[in-house]
């Protein structure tokens, strides 16, 4: 090294190499994330109009719009909120609270995880499997079940990780006023934890509502508008899924919209979890 | 917890009735927790029992033939297995090197007042569902980077070189290359956020200590920081392998959907998500439906191995 000059002179070469290498690849992150934003909304907001909100899905050619497939997304995925808040928050609350260092809480913990990071896709094949298989068709409530699945992990890992934050001496002082265990988890810790928890459901949230693949073949699709969960049900991936890679324009056109409209939600959902969790953090 | 609740307990009637209370709650938390671990082991079982007639069919063969013929109802995993393997490798070969630079930015680098909003973008970044990185890709990255980059690679490729059989192809941006560049920005900002936290770890004395020796910044995080958090880092690259390898929508829409070995980087190919996501519900015999599920199994499978690798790897760092 000391060949090619002062060890000095290599090593600020080293270090400049290194910084400049850094400040680019953030560079290229931030570029990344401007060209999809960009794009997303150059090729979206042509296609937003009123229509889309208030008309289904058209055949080619004819004018129409996203409602039953925005209608659809909005009811499996509450549905599946629902199941995923009450599973998530409970078996985190078990995690944290009752598991104590026992092999079985780690199993879960463990699996749990595994849950969190397996391919969506998958868990659209075992609710297919057990739910649209057997049942003999494809509904709303197999593509929910699909999405709680993949929501309750996530809500399971947030419940356990800020119940774990609240201080012993929080329970401590509910017990040593007479409160049972329930009443301590109930009233003090959750409460305490409430912003945390709900920071987790958004996030859930925010994951879910753009996924595509375990819908594909749980909720399929559906052309017209409805309220029937027990049947094949519109939802706004799988329309995008369908219609980006048609060759109609006005097709290509609403796949557009719809993006935008996915995209802008998950974007939003999730800085207003941040900010929860900066405040929680502040307080 | 429990210890403090039995020493309150006593003979009044509502501490009994809280007493029982208490076993109703934590009985269903214990359910909800069960639950759980059931549907990830149902998963693991349906896709085993729903994959069988496959796997009976073809034996092991399944997994070293690349035919997938439906007409003639003949199905191999390789190609896809391969496909799987070669973008998911590639994706983390680029992702990796930039989510180390976006993590020491943040961390060391970044001025105080633009920490927190590249920080956010970073994790927007996260948040992009896959089917608009796959729309992305589709419409405005693979035109861009057919004119830009594919065009000029294959027009100076000699012909009869080995460069040239390996940069063949259709040259409208779709392919293997192109599906890994999109999976890489797609698992970046997971691994970087993993490692921006794992560096947050190191205690300041640490590195200051080698400040205080003159150390460079690159001396310091070259030979101080990353050896220091060595074990979760392998861990948050394993994650995004993992990430990869399932990545379905994205994939689907930029890789071309070809059956059998991808021959070259800008190829189509094809992945064993983007294969399930394709033909599953369009599925008519036995034995295609099977198959598609036995893929889905091998991917479990191999996902499995890794993110439990990942997650031996992360909780060796958290008890150092």
């Amino acid at each position: 090294m000391s060949r090619i000059g002062s060890p000095r002179l290599s090593r600020r070469l080293g270090e400049l190499t290194f910084l400049g290498f850094c400040w680019s690849a953030t560079a290229v992150a931030l570029a990344a994330l401007t060209a999809i934003l960009w794009s997303l909304v150059g090729q979206g907001v042509g296609g937003l109009d009123l229509s889309v909100f208030t008309m289904s899905t058209p055949a080619p050619g004819s004018e129409g719009g996203l409602l039953n497939a925005i209608l659809g997304s909005l009811m499996m995925c509450a549905t599946a909120m629902i199941g995923a808040v009450i599973i998530g928050a409970l078996s985190g609350t078990w995690l944290s609270e009752f598991a104590q260092g026992s092999a079985y809480g780690k199993a879960v913990r463990f699996l749990n995880d595994v849950l969190l990071s397996a391919p969506s896709i998958l868990v659209g094949l075992f609710v297919y499997e057990i739910l649209v298989a057997p049942l003999g068709g494809f509904s709303g409530f197999a593509g929910a079940v699909a999405l709680g699945l993949i929501a309750a992990p996530v809500i399971t890992r947030t419940t356990e990780d800020v119940l774990r934050l609240q201080p012993v001496a929080l329970r401590e002082a509910s017990v040593a006023l007479g409160a049972p265990l329930w009443r301590t988890i109930l009233s003090v810790v959750w409460k305490s934890a409430r912003g945390g928890m709900l920071t987790g459901a958004l996030l859930a949230f925010a994951r879910i509502s753009g996924e595509t693949a375990p819908l594909l073949f749980t909720a399929l699709n559906n052309q017209f508008l409805s309220l029937d969960m027990t049947k094949p049900t519109a939802n706004l991936p799988v329309v995008i899924f369908n219609f980006a890679l048609s060759a109609y324009d006005d097709w290509r056109r609403l796949a557009w919209a719809g993006a935008l409209l996915i995209a802008a939600t998950v974007l939003a959902v999730t800085i207003v979890a941040r900010i929860l969790a900066r405040e929680q953090r502040r307080s | 917890m429990t210890d403090a609740s039995l020493s309150v307990e006593g003979s009044q009637p509502r501490a009994a009735r809280g007493a029982a209370l208490d076993k109703v709650f934590e009985a269903l938390c214990f359910s909800a927790a069960t639950f759980l671990l059931v549907s990830l082991g149902g998963l693991v079982i349906s896709l085993a029992i729903g994959g069988w007639p496959a796997f009976e069919a073809f034996g092991f063969g399944f997994l070293f033939s690349a035919e997938w013929d439906p007409v003639q109802e003949v199905y191999g995993a390789a190609g896809a297995l391969v496909g799987t393997l070669v973008t998911a490798v590639l994706a983390l070969a680029f992702a990796l090197p930039l989510a180390l630079g976006v993590a020491i930015f943040l961390v060391e680098l970044c001025p105080g007042p633009l920490r927190r909003p590249i920080g956010t973008a970073v994790e927007l970044l996260a948040g992009i569902p896959s089917i608009v990185y796959g729309m992305w890709g589709l419409f405005v990255f693979a035109p861009w980077f057919a004119k830009h980059v594919q065009m000029p690679i294959m027009m100076s490729a000699k012909p009869g070189t080995f460069w040239e059989t390996i940069t063949t192809g259709v040259p409208n941006g779709a392919g293997v290359l192109t599906a890994s560049l999109i999976l890489a920005i797609m698992i970046l900002p997971f691994i970087a956020a993993t490692l921006r936290e794992l560096l947050m770890t190191i205690p300041p004395a640490v590195r200051e200590s080698a400040y205080g020796l003159g150390s460079t910044r690159f001396e310091v995080v070259r030979k101080v920081s990353l050896p220091y958090v060595r074990a979760g880092a392998v861990g948050a690259v394993m994650l995004g392998l993992g990430r990869a390898l399932g990545e379905t929508m994205a994939v689907t829409f930029i890789i071309g959907n070809a059956h059998g070995f991808p021959t070259s980087i800008f190829a189509s190919g094809s992945t064993i998500a983007s294969t399930i996501a394709n033909e599953f519900a369009e599925a008519t015999g036995v034995l295609h439906t099977a198959s598609l599920i036995a893929l889905g199994f091998v991917l479990f499978v191999i996902t499995f191995a890794v993110l439990a690798l990942a997650r031996v790897m992360m909780g060796r760092q958290a008890q150092t």
